[in-house]
């Protein structure tokens, strides 16, 4: 919470209450009330989180700060405020039907322990809707929908906050002479607090149930849930943790456009469309990424398409290129100029393109695929024979480089300095010595 | 100077040039690089960054950081957008500035995750209840993934309203050459702010110092104060009067959704972005946005490289609907040839896009409703479309230059 207080007698404004006669929902905002004079919270500096239900219009009776959601999300929109303003004091009031509804946010603030102060308004069903029942309806619980009582059993919210991390939580009922207090010790508290407060619905709970303020206990005993403190354990608070963590690169240079100033030449005077197919983890993505950024370097454009199965370390790696002394607007490849096939599983995914060969076009393969029968003129390199060290393993960028070499549509040189300028280390110098060997590589024409 | 980049990079650059400073979302392909990129970048700008637990999380935590003053973005797919539907109606109430990038997947459901698609067209424009304007913008290049993400927070800024930048798997993820020159900085400005409270008001009645909420003038959105601000701030998704509190009174229910309108219908003509380029007596004219604009503009060159004439409009805003610059195209050059009993020289309209038929619909609907207007004979209204994954090919354009002059 923040430090700047405020003499307020009341925390309230001059609307009466909405509620049914009798409705513990009233209590609760009182002792909200309460709680706030006694910390003399900043209005300015503290935001009610409501969403949807008869407890959702609470809001409106307070001169804080307001935010009135949809049904089950005020978790999610009270960490957005938190984590852009953390020393704001974040109070969220839901229902037991927004504890159901958005329980996955629940479950996740109290995980992140980030500190927004959370007041369960829980009447054991959905008071607004007509009496429905809702998680914390007790098993037997007659309500609308539970007409010869609730066959499921009751969501613990307490225990399930605190075995997954909440620095405080507490069960009480509106009926507690001690809740003001312990709404203080919550707000005050840096952690992600939770008060599951047990009250009645006098619309429905109560009729349907013959329910009472005394049954408030007898049924929390039936079900072996705890009262009073059930967590207290002050752990890094998310918002400030979040931070903090961002700090520490506050300053360093963000995204920048990042210039490749063409200090190579090339004559291509046409568009030019070149596929590579490989394996996954065959390193067929960053090679592509060195010739088209070699392209650009020697004044060319250049557009690369990648294209992999969703689980990226196994089957097909296939990369479409393709370069132009103009702007390239489309980018499909109907028929390439020149495919590079580097490993079976690229071969099928590329059967697309060799079908489409003509005579015109060049297909570079390994030894594997001597025999392939296609109209395109074939080279193949053969880098074992020429007794290269890794050749399977760094096979994309041996055979884009010898390719490339062949079709001179830019100096390798401008591969070179792709790859001096975007890599880093030892990588670096493992991939130009690798394009200075391609150079060597044994070709037979097929 | 040129660079090698793709679109999902040129967005996070015009997200972090436009000021942005918060991000949510959570992964789906094709739009978890912008995840990525924005984990990275904000926190060295000062931003925060998360991933989310759900993506109704990711909106709702963006929505509430908006108010608390942030330039929010998120980023999504398809799937992700129907988890948004509730809360983009919430944006839309609250008056919140947001932007949301929607990388479309082919298809409904889980769809093709990683083909391209432009399916959202109407989902984005009809995706939640109640039905109010929404402003969407369409790249078709990446040197246009970075000026329009810019001008998505303008005019998200702007009008406060949630602004879509709708682009696609092959635009976000493909690797392109821009001229840097190329780049366009429209500015971004700031919505506009509450002026400061009248010094010394002890007795606190936030609702005589400020309303939150103004629908006068109609078509204007309400300065802005903060949580955590000088002023006390009432946000609600329900129906509400001027100081935050729920209403159900029919005259200030009425102005409430006639402002939500018109802060957006009446500033339309403001909002056309469209790249038009049109050809005398051209009697084709080709419409379409994003990544099927690129094989729109190649075929437009080819054609015309063969003598033939072709016309083409390239739409970027898509909602709302560019219905002057349609119109402008269908009846352009000649302006009025109503000697022909045409709207212009134009006899066919053919609006490709990988869908079917999202936009051509309202293309339909703008030409064919301002014939009956005006008593005229519309051009034809064609679409070319496609949902296999595959782009749409020049060569599906030139068949209808080819075969129709
Ligand atoms: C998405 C959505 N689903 C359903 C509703 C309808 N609805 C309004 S209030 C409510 C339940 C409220 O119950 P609870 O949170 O326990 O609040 P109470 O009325 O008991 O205070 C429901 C389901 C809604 N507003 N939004
Ligand atoms: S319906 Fe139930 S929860 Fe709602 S105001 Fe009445 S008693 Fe309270
Ligand atoms: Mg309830």
């Amino acid at each position: 919470m923040t430090q700047t207080t405020i003499t307020l007698t009341t925390y309230r404004n001059e609307r009466e209450y909405p509620f049914c006669p009798g409705c513990g929902h009233g209590l609760i905002l009182n002792a909200l009330n309460h709680a706030l004079i006694k910390l003399a919270v900043d209005p300015k500096r503290t935001v009610l989180v409501t969403d949807i239900g008869c407890h959702g219009l609470s809001d409106q009776y307070f001169v804080t700060h307001a935010f009135h959601g949809l049904h089950g999300r005020s978790i999610a929109y009270a960490t957005g405020i938190k984590l852009v303003d953390p020393d704001l004091n974040v109070i969220v009031l839901i229902g037991d039907g927004g504890a159901g509804i958005g329980g996955a946010h629940l479950l996740n603030a109290a995980r992140r322990n980030i500190g927004l102060t959370v007041l369960v308004f829980d009447n054991f069903n959905f008071g607004m809707t007509g009496g429905e029942h809702s998680v914390t309806t007790p098993t037997g619980g007659v309500t609308a929908t539970t007409r010869f009582g609730n066959l499921e059993r009751p969501l613990d919210i307490c225990a399930t906050v605190a075995v997954n991390g909440a620095g405080f939580v507490w069960r009480g009922t509106a009926y507690d002479k001690d809740l003001a207090d312990v709404i203080v010790e919550a707000v005050q508290s840096q952690s992600f607090a939770l008060l599951d407060i047990w009250e009645l619905c006098t619309a429905y709970y109560v009729p349907n149930n013959k329910f009472s303020r005394n049954m408030l206990t007898t049924t929390r005993e039936a079900l072996g849930m705890a009262a009073g403190m059930i967590s207290r354990a002050e752990r890094p608070e998310y918002a400030h943790a979040l931070r903090d963590a961002g700090a520490i690169q506050a300053g360093q240079p963000a995204l920048r456009p990042d210039p490749l100033i063409p200090i190579f030449a090339s004559t291509l005077d046409r568009e030019f469309r070149l596929v590579i197919a490989g394996s996954a983890g065959g390193k067929v993505r960053s090679t592509a990424k060195i010739a088209g950024e070699a392209a650009v370097l020697s004044g060319l454009w250049a557009t690369q398409e990648d294209s992999y199965p969703v689980t990226v370390k196994t089957g097909h790696s296939l990369s479409e290129l393709i370069f132009s002394p103009q702007e390239i607007l489309y980018t499909g490849i109907p028929r390439p100029d020149a495919l590079v096939l580097v490993s079976e599983e690229g071969r099928r995914a590329a059967a697309r393109y060799l079908a489409a060969m003509s005579a015109e076009s060049w297909l570079f393969v390994t030894p594997e695929f001597a025999d392939l029968e296609t109209p395109a003129r074939k080279l193949v390199f053969d880098f074992e024979a020429a007794g290269m060290r890794g050749a399977r393993k760094q096979a994309a960028l041996l055979m884009l480089s010898a390719a490339l070499r062949r079709l001179r549509l830019f100096p390798i040189e401008a591969c070179e300095e792709a790859i001096r300028r975007g890599q880093r280390g030892a990588i670096a110098e493992e991939n130009l010595a690798l394009l200075a060997q391609s150079a060597g590589v044994y070709v037979t024409c097929a | 100077m040129r660079e090698f980049l793709d679109g999902a990079t040129a967005i996070a650059r015009g997200a972090l040039d436009a000021g942005c400073n918060f991000f949510a979302g959570y992964p789906i392909s094709p739009a978890t690089p912008l995840l990525l990129h924005m984990i990275r970048e904000l926190p060295k700008v000062g931003g925060v960054a998360i991933q989310a637990e759900d993506e109704i999380a990711s909106i709702s935590m963006c929505i509430g950081a908006a108010m608390t003053g942030a330039r929010a973005l998120t980023a999504t797919s398809g799937p992700g957008i129907s988890l948004y539907s509730e809360n983009i109606g919430l944006a839309i109430m609250g008056e919140v500035p947001l932007v949301i990038v929607d990388a479309q997947r082919m298809g409904p459901a889980t769809g093709g995750a990683t083909m391209p698609a432009q399916g959202d067209v109407q989902f984005v424009r009809w995706g939640t209840a109640g039905g109010y304007p929404i402003i969407a913008l369409a790249p078709s290049s990446v040197a246009e993934c970075y000026s329009l993400t810019r001008r998505a927070f303008d005019l998200a800024e702007r009008f406060r309203a949630p602004v879509f930048l709708l682009t696609d798997k092959a635009m976000f993820l493909s690797m392109s050459t821009v001229e840097i020159e190329q780049y366009e900085h429209p500015a971004v400005r700031a919505r506009a702010q509450a002026q400061a409270a009248p010094a010394g008001d002890p007795d606190l009645r936030p609702e005589e110092s400020f309303w939150p909420w103004r629908f006068d003038p109609i078509d204007q959105p309400p300065p802005f104060s903060p949580f955590g601000g000088e002023h006390i701030m009432r946000f609600t998704g329900s129906s509400h009067d001027e100081h935050g509190f729920l209403t159900k009174d029919p005259a200030r229910v009425g102005q409430l959704n006639e402002h939500l309108w018109r802060k957006i219908a009446d500033h339309a003509p403001e909002l056309e972005l469209v790249r038009a380029d049109l050809q005398p007596d051209a009697r084709t004219l080709f419409v379409s946005y994003g990544i099927t604009a690129r094989a729109m503009e190649e075929a437009v060159l080819v054609a015309r490289a063969a003598g033939q004439r072709v016309s083409a409009l390239t739409v970027q805003s898509l909602w709302p609907v560019s219905k002057g610059a349609i119109l402008a195209a269908v009846g352009q050059v000649t302006g009025t040839s109503e000697s022909a009993g045409h709207l212009g020289p134009v006899e066919r309209v053919v609006v490709a896009e990988l869908n079917l038929g999202d936009f051509r619909r309202e293309v339909e609907r703008v030409i064919y409703g301002w014939a009956a207007q005006t008593r005229q004979i519309a051009p034809e209204v064609v679409g070319i479309n496609r949902v296999d994954g595959e782009l749409i090919t020049p060569g599906q354009f030139l068949q209808f230059v080819t075969s129709n002059e």
